[in-house]
């Protein structure tokens, strides 16, 4: 009975399409951002800003970016992590060549110059579908790291090959990245940051653009029929999945471990994201972040779980035990519920909105 | 080859399209919106047209019949630009092209449904017939991104052209239902409005009443004339229910084995013997 | 085995060793305008027969994916931790004192075990699900079967030797001078590679559960309308998946010891596929074929140019500029797209 649209009447198309039309999301929505931004920091201790938090927020810009790829325009990349790694060393070119330059703007430039990277990966997407643009997209992964690798410039001729991110203040005096700066105004940084993108992401994909992706996706040829060109549909989907993922992998490299190395942005890495974005829900902003939390706590609560019940196990042990579980676990969930947590919220919700009553 | 096939009648030795009587069209049309001359299409070794030649008038409802293969619907991808005739060309609005592109045909104003319903499944009817307003939307990245100003004006703008539409085709109650959970009849509506909304001046329709029964088949007739009349758009339709291609058309093509059999008024094409042989089957001995 | 595969022998007869004298004169070339570049054409034959029989190990691997994409549409993430998985079990065995034959039998069967495992608890529960859904599970058993290998048996590198001999060989002492390196371990491997492949194809082509098999390639559902048992025609995939899984295992196992490493070498069989075709048997062996021998010689003789372990990403390149001229693969049809 709480959860109630009934009386909500909506008097103009504007009210009709906005991101949460009916009160409750929209009060849900604001204990929401309240409890991030003045709640966590405020109650959270600095570990758990810095090992939960923080990467949750970056990978959940990493799920979003690749779930307006592989959900929305339904082209499958496997090449995530190569993405995540341009965006990183991209930004620390930039930093190190213009030390003046404030950090965001550093951090959107090396989204577009990904951006730029991921649409040229793209083009195959024009002739190839399925699953052989995904083993297309793992060219794209390889080169990537093998390049950032092999070629000293892109870490400044650094001769142990492990680079750090240069110190730069966010807002004077505090600083963003570097030995100085607090997990707090890391996490509220990222906070800001990345709701501020996903508030983007959903009106993409609710406008002009994210039905022409959508469109492409469900049936490429009725697409191309009622005008939509599959060339720029499909290029911009990946050049905006690109962008997201770019500044992700900046984000990773600079505020999260605070090295710039390639080896962070391994295969592994691009199946991590495509995991929360399955998880999460396809075609979900919001399952991209259900899909990140899911994902960056399950190995830590598996760990501490098994540390827990035998202290003395050995690493290399909990290690494997970890992808045993990790695995059985992937594979339980996508029988359960295949349409990820987003499916599961919203079903949820339609139970909400008859409780306590059964019909 | 199959025995459904073995089973048609042989095709005829010629073409006699040019013996056919000149139309005289129950309404008057005079001026001409689209032209195929001389086209042929073939996949490989696959004959699909033979020298197909026939126009459509402005306002008319024109009618594509033929047996199954006959080479209907590739005539009508041919129109489109999906499939590419090697021989032949496309005069439409005055302007002569050996082929159409798929995007092309949209910017110029035809839009087409489709014979197995091609819907995009994982939208809601809403957002299916929005995409038919894609093409006449201009904002650009950044409004996009902010969903604010010109961006957000724009998309009330048509969505209050697409509401229109779907008080047209009596489909308010599945506004925000997703697609693949409608009923057969009900997608092939949302299809058709999805194609209106695109305010086509040629509407192509392949066989929009398949599979329906009597009811929904008088609800789509009654679409389909109304269109014609109160929008003014151009339809070419294929159908195989006779009833309906003689009562609603105005001019009937049939095709059978590629070629062009016959071309005229519904009584006149009724009357024709090779197309009668065509549909009844003859003797040949 | 596919028709148009046999159809452009005459082709292909004529094509390749062109191909490669091209490849040989261009290097040639370059060697004339770069004093760096090192040439020499037994050297160049030497290299490329290595890479071809590297690549009848990817073909090994690729094999499972066909067999289990043939069957069923999956493309079977897992098929590099089944590799993995076997020559660990075997490994295992060994070290409890059984003779490799039997060790072999054994694990011959624990991967059937493992098939029946895999379609009891994952396909069942997902049959009906879209492409990507399958194949994320596929990732999902990929984790665990990493997991439970080396949970079960540690995970230090271990060395598999069945008895293969690895004494290298200099052959066609007439033609070159000094003859040609080949490593006798490598001959071997081919020649089961050889065996496996003529195995399969009898096995598809000749019995009745062959039959049944390319039925429900073709459609799940219009195969068990007429009464094929779509559970067990998985089952004896993924025995058969298993069985060649372990092959590939012994063999690469053999060669660069039993290691976690050896899971990944199943994404060089990705390539493969691209070229050779998901669905084509005689695919996966030329495209292992060409595979391995482009990238043995990029590396060898352009590596050097351009920094080193071009290996790592080359073979995926390779796939993708072949894809923009040819999406449908070395045998596969032009695919007409109908409405």
């Amino acid at each position: 009975m709480l959860y109630r649209e009934a009386g909500q009447f909506k008097t103009s198309y504007a009210k009709d399409q906005a991101i949460f039309p009916i009160r409750q999301d929209r009060i849900l929505m604001a204990i929401l951002i309240a409890i991030a931004v003045l709640g966590v920091p405020a109650l959270a201790s600095e570990y758990f800003l810095e090992t939960i938090f923080v990467p949750f927020l970056i990978f959940a810009l990493a799920a979003i970016g690749l779930n307006i790829l592989t959900g929305y325009c339904g082209q499958l990349s496997l090449g995530t992590g190569g993405f995540m790694a341009c965006g990183a060393f991209f930004a620390y070119k930039l930093a190190t060549a213009f030390p003046e330059l404030h950090l965001v703007i550093i951090f959107l430039l090396s989204g577009l110059g990904t951006a730029l990277v991921g649409a040229a990966f793209g083009l195959p997407s024009l002739r190839i579908k399925g699953f052989y643009l995904a083993v297309a997209t793992l060219a794209a992964q390889f080169f990537l790291v093998w390049m950032f690798n092999k070629f000293d410039w892109w870490t400044n001729y650094s001769a142990s090959g492990v680079i750090s991110a240069p110190p730069r203040e966010v807002v004077p005096g505090f600083f963003l990245t570097g030995n100085d700066a607090s997990a707090v105004t890391k996490y509220l940084f990222l906070v800001c940051f990345v709701a501020l993108m996903a508030l983007i992401a959903k009106n993409l994909v609710r406008g002009r653009f994210g039905r022409s992706w959508m469109a492409i996706r469900d049936m490429d040829i009725a697409a191309e029929i009622i005008g939509i060109r599959p060339l720029w549909a499909k290029l911009s989907a990946f050049a905006v999945s690109s962008f997201y993922i770019g500044v992700a992998g900046a984000l990773w490299a600079f505020v999260y471990t605070g090295s710039v190395e390639a080896l962070a942005f391994q295969i592994d890495r691009s199946f991590q994201v495509l995991f929360m974005v399955i998880i999460g829900g396809l075609g979900s902003i919001l399952g991209s972040f259900l899909g990140a939390a899911f994902i960056v706590l399950l190995p830590i609560l598996l760990n501490n779980g098994m540390l827990a019940i035998d202290p003395t196990i050995s690493t290399a042990l909990v290690s494997h035990i970890e992808f045993m579980i990790f695995g059985a676990l992937i594979v339980l969930f996508l029988i359960v519920e295949p349409h990820g947590l987003a499916r599961l919220w919203q079903i949820g919700k339609e139970k909400l909105r008859l409780w306590p009553f059964p019909h | 080859m199959t025995a459904a096939t073995l089973e048609r009648p042989a095709p005829p030795a010629q073409s006699d399209a040019s013996d056919a009587p000149a139309p005289t069209p129950r309404r008057n049309f005079s001026e001409e919106l689209l032209k195929v001359e001389d086209i042929s299409l073939s996949f490989g070794g696959v004959k699909a047209l033979t020298n197909i030649s026939f126009d459509i008038r402005k306002h008319e409802i024109r009618a594509i019949i033929g047996p199954n293969g006959a080479g209907k619907s590739s005539m009508l991808n041919v129109i489109n630009g999906f499939y590419h005739p090697q021989v032949g060309c496309i005069t439409y609005k005055g302007q002569t092209r050996s082929q159409m592109r798929p995007h092309e045909a949209a910017k110029t104003g035809i839009a087409r449904t489709f014979q197995n319903i091609a819907l995009f499944k994982g939208m809601s009817t809403l957002d299916n017939i929005m995409t038919g307003r894609l093409l006449k939307m201009r904002r650009n990245f950044l409004w996009q991104a902010l969903y604010w100003g010109p961006a957000l004006k724009e998309e009330l703008e048509h969505r209050e052209k697409v509401e229109a539409i779907i008080d047209f085709l009596e489909i308010q109650a599945i506004r925000k239902t997703p697609v693949g959970r409608l009923p057969y009849g009900l997608q092939k509506r949302v299809e058709l409005g999805r194609a209106l909304a695109m305010e086509p001046d040629l509407l192509l329709l392949d066989e929009p009443m398949a599979g329906m029964n009597v009811e929904e088949k008088e609800d789509m007739c009654r679409f389909i004339l109304d269109v014609n009349d109160e929008f003014g758009t151009t339809i070419a339709l294929i159908e195989h229910d006779m009833g309906v291609v003689m009562d609603i058309s105005d001019r009937v093509v049939v095709l059978d084995y590629g070629r062009l059999l016959a071309d005229g008024t519904p009584d006149e094409v009724r009357a024709n013997q090779q197309v009668i042989d065509a549909y009844l089957g003859v003797s040949h001995d | 085995m596919n028709a148009s595969a046999i159809k452009n022998i005459g082709g292909w007869a004529i094509g390749v060793p062109l191909v490669i004298a091209l490849v040989g004169f261009a290097f040639q070339g370059l060697a004339s305008v770069n004093s760096s570049f090192f040439f020499a054409w037994p050297y160049f034959t030497e290299v490329l027969i290595a890479g071809l029989l590297q690549g009848v190990m990817y073909s090994l691997v690729a094999l499972g994916f066909v067999l289990i994409f043939k069957a069923s549409g999956i493309f079977n993430f897992a098929q590099g931790s089944m590799v993995l998985f076997a020559a660990l079990t075997m490994v295992g065995f060994i070290e409890m004192g059984l003779h490799w034959t039997l060790a072999f039998v054994i694990t011959g069967f624990v991967m059937a075990l493992v098939a029946v495992g895999i379609e009891r608890l994952v396909l069942r529960p997902l049959v009906n699900q879209p492409h990507i859904i399958l194949f994320m599970s596929t990732i999902g058993i990929f984790y665990f079967l990493d997991g439970f290998g080396q949970t079960l048996w540690g995970s230090d590198i271990k060395v598999l030797d069945i008895g293969i001999p690895k004494t290298p060989m200099f052959v066609g002492k007439g033609m070159f001078e000094g003859g040609l390196l080949i490593n006798s371990f490598d001959l071997v491997a081919a020649f089961v590679g050889a065996a496996l492949v003529i195995a399969l194809a009898v096995f598809f082509h000749y019995t009745r559960i062959g039959r049944a098999l390319r039925a429900v390639a073709d459609d799940h559902q219009a195969a068990m309308s007429i009464g094929i048992p779509l559970k067990t025609i998985w089952v004896v995939v993924w025995t058969a998946a298993g069985v060649v899984a372990l092959v590939a295992g012994i063999m690469w196992g053999s060669k660069a010891g039993v290691q976690f490493s050896l899971a990944l070498i199943a994404l060089k069989a990705l390539p493969v596929l691209i070229l050779g075709g998901f669905t084509s048997i005689p695919g996966a062996i030329v495209g292992g074929l060409i595979i391995g021998s482009s990238e043995q010689l990029a590396e060898v003789f352009l590596g050097p140019l351009i920094g080193g372990a071009i290996q790592d990403w080359f073979a995926y390149m390779l796939a993708l500029v072949f894809l923009l001229f040819r999406p449908q693969g070395l045998f596969g049809e032009k695919i007409i797209e109908r409405i």
